[in-house]
């Protein structure tokens, strides 16, 4: 849930965005990033532990942790508390280690 | 105990408390300040020098309650909000505390609000007499609370919302 | 290969002090900071700060951080690097970073590694659950994007971080369900734990969190008082209900470049951990490496700020940059710092500076 008033913060959060969650359309802000846009949908678990397949959710959000790894636009691993919203965006809960996308050239 | 629970006891509030011969007489500031901290704020906004540190920054804040005239400025100001003003010098059963607020919504003067004392408990609803904003910057209010005299060094906080027009 | 007199690595208050006292002697300064924007920690700090004027007390730490920036900026002397991580500080000097996607080389004549800290974590059963969140996660979530956390806390830690999170989680309109702390005495400043008691926040010492527990988020906590040696006493487990459990449980510096760059470390327990060996103009035993804020001892941001001036004061006279103003300042800044931990709050600093000392450190 986003804040709309606060005693202290203004937010500018800038231009509404449309991105893809599991195929699915969210709604986000381009100032946001892809975990704080998730989070306000009200997902939580982001990735996956590599063995038992625990659900794993934001934990540092400042791009220390490996907590919050997810395939966005096919690329594995990426830190989603450290990246911005864009239009269009796809994220993808991930199982495991991911699997990186060679270009073939 | 104010180490255990964040509640200070009547023995630290006995050391900052004005005199009620001084209370009496109107708005006085009390500093509910009891640790030794790196901190001035209060020294330097006063406009009547009546908070002092004379062992230096880490000292517990001083006040000359001749000297202070209850204008408020350092409520608004004390970066721990430990600081409250108290006006017992009204006749009659009610007294005037102000003290700091930064919550939304914020109360509008003639409204009824709870009001809490230092643990947090509610002691019943009380008329809100002023609001004043510490500045743009600042954007610390000061909340002024009409309070039965004997609930005056009780009522430290006022419950956030639900405001009523009316007792 | 981007040259430059004085790198400074990191862009919260130590470092944003750092380039600006650098750049006030005369010395080209680029500033790398691994955020998309400059500020550290202070972009998230709603509260007022302690400390005096010198510091900026009374104003709040996002404003300081923006004044500190807006500086930073405007100063031609300084270059600022936003999204760009430092991997590595090399044998011969030189420093590595990813910058703009591609690794960048950067041959400073002094570095000052400015790095900050890093949470501490809490062994418990179900700390892998999502809603388990570091403090500044929390700050993050709600001081800089806008979004509620949750809509229940319970917050583990009376440190400042937890008292200070706690309370702006009240004004972001989250409930808190309790505070907790294992040690007999809140650790954080008393009017900090005040400000929440009144608002009717219960504080618990000698508590500590046994577990989290939801299905596939955490939707309640288990608590239960512990003895003087920190073991739970059986028959106090309560449940909290809960949709988030908030750690606030400490930090560690952030010392990597300063491990892998070959300065000479020490554990220092009252630093909240390992530190490099620096001496009192904050040089660590590299030649031409200094360790100024958090990377070199766990403190308040307004510390923070001062050994960033320090620092970059002494780099800069180093290279030569008005070394009899140079000399002025730096005393300033040292009795400043001595002045902020002259009181009780400052004397486990102190106390860990001095055994700092007896390694060949500071004085």
């Amino acid at each position: 849930m986003r804040i709309t008033e606060h005693p202290v913060l203004d937010f500018r959060r800038g231009e509404k965005v449309t991105f893809f969650y599991n195929g699915k359309a969210v709604e986000g802000y381009e100032s946001e990033t892809v975990a704080a846009a998730l989070h306000a949908a009200g997902v939580r678990a982001l990735s996956h532990s590599h063995e038992l397949g625990r659900p794993r959710g934001i934990f540092c959000a400042i791009g220390n942790c490996s907590s919050c790894f997810m395939t966005v636009d096919g690329e594995p691993n990426v830190r989603v508390c450290v990246t911005k919203v864009r239009g269009g965006m796809r994220v993808e809960e991930q199982q495991g280690r991911g699997v990186i996308q060679y270009e073939e050239n | 105990m104010l180490s255990k629970n964040g509640i200070p006891t009547a023995e630290d509030l006995k050391k900052v408390m004005p005199s009620e011969e001084r209370l009496a007489r109107g708005a006085v500031s009390i500093t509910e300040c009891f640790q030794n901290i790196p901190c001035n704020p209060c020294v330097t906004s006063c406009p009547q020098k009546a908070i002092t540190m004379p062992d230096g920054i880490n000292d517990l804040p001083r006040v000359d309650h001749e000297l202070c005239n209850g204008c408020g400025i350092c409520v608004s100001r004390c970066p721990g909000l430990a600081i409250f003003i108290v006006d017992k010098s009204a006749g009659g059963d009610t007294a005037v505390v102000r003290l700091p607020f930064e919550f939304l919504p914020l109360p509008q003067a003639g409204q009824y609000v709870r009001g809490l004392d230092r643990s947090g408990a509610e002691h019943g609803w009380f008329k809100v007499v002023r609001v004043t904003s510490g500045g743009a910057k600042n954007k610390t209010y000061t909340i002024s609370l009409e309070v039965p005299k004997e609930l005056c060094m009780e009522i430290r906080n006022i419950g956030i919302g639900g405001y009523r027009d009316e007792q | 290969m981007k040259k430059t007199e004085i790198l400074v690595i990191g862009g919260g208050p130590a470092g944003l002090c750092a380039a600006n006292a650098a750049s006030s002697l005369g010395a080209k300064v680029l500033l790398c900071e691994r955020d998309g924007v400059p500020g550290g920690q202070l972009v998230k700090q709603t509260h007022k700060f302690f400390g005096s004027e010198k510091q900026y007390a009374g104003d709040r730490g996002i404003q300081i951080g923006q004044m500190l920036l807006e500086q930073t900026q405007s100063d031609p002397n300084i270059e600022i690097y936003t999204d760009t991580t430092v991997l590595g500080i090399y044998e011969d000097g030189i420093a590595t970073a990813e910058h703009d996607g591609a690794h960048l080389k950067i041959d400073a004549e002094r570095i000052i590694v400015a790095t900050g800290a890093a949470e501490k974590f809490l062994p418990f059963e179900g700390n892998d659950l999502p809603g388990v969140y570091g403090a500044g996660a929390v700050q993050t979530l709600m001081n800089v994007s806008g979004v509620r956390p949750a809509q229940r806390v319970l917050m583990v830690g009376a440190g400042n971080i937890g008292l200070i999170v706690s309370y702006q989680l009240m004004q972001a309109g989250v409930e808190v369900a309790a505070v907790i702390e294992g040690a007999p005495n809140i650790g954080g400043y008393l009017v900090h734990a005040s400000k929440i008691r009144r608002l009717g926040v219960p504080i618990l010492t000698q508590h500590t969190v046994l577990g989290a527990y939801g299905d596939g988020r955490v939707q309640r906590a288990r608590i239960a008082q512990v003895d003087s040696s920190w073991q739970p006493v059986p028959g106090t487990e309560q449940d909290i209900e809960c949709d988030a459990v908030c750690l606030a449980v400490g930090l560690t510096p952030l010392t990597e470049l300063c491990w892998q760059a070959g300065c000479e470390m020490a554990y220092i327990r009252e630093l909240s951990g390992h530190v490099p060996i620096v001496n009192e103009f904050l040089e660590t035993t590299c030649s031409g490496i200094y360790a100024a804020g958090d990377v070199s001892g766990i403190e308040e941001a307004s510390s923070a700020m001062v050994e960033g001036r320090l620092a970059g004061y002494s780099a800069a006279a180093s290279l030569g940059h008005a070394p009899e103003k140079a000399a002025a300042l730096q005393r300033a800044a040292q009795e400043e710092l001595l002045e902020l931990r002259s009181g009780p709050a400052g004397a486990r600093i102190l106390a860990g500076i001095a055994k700092v000392a007896e390694k060949g450190g500071r004085r």
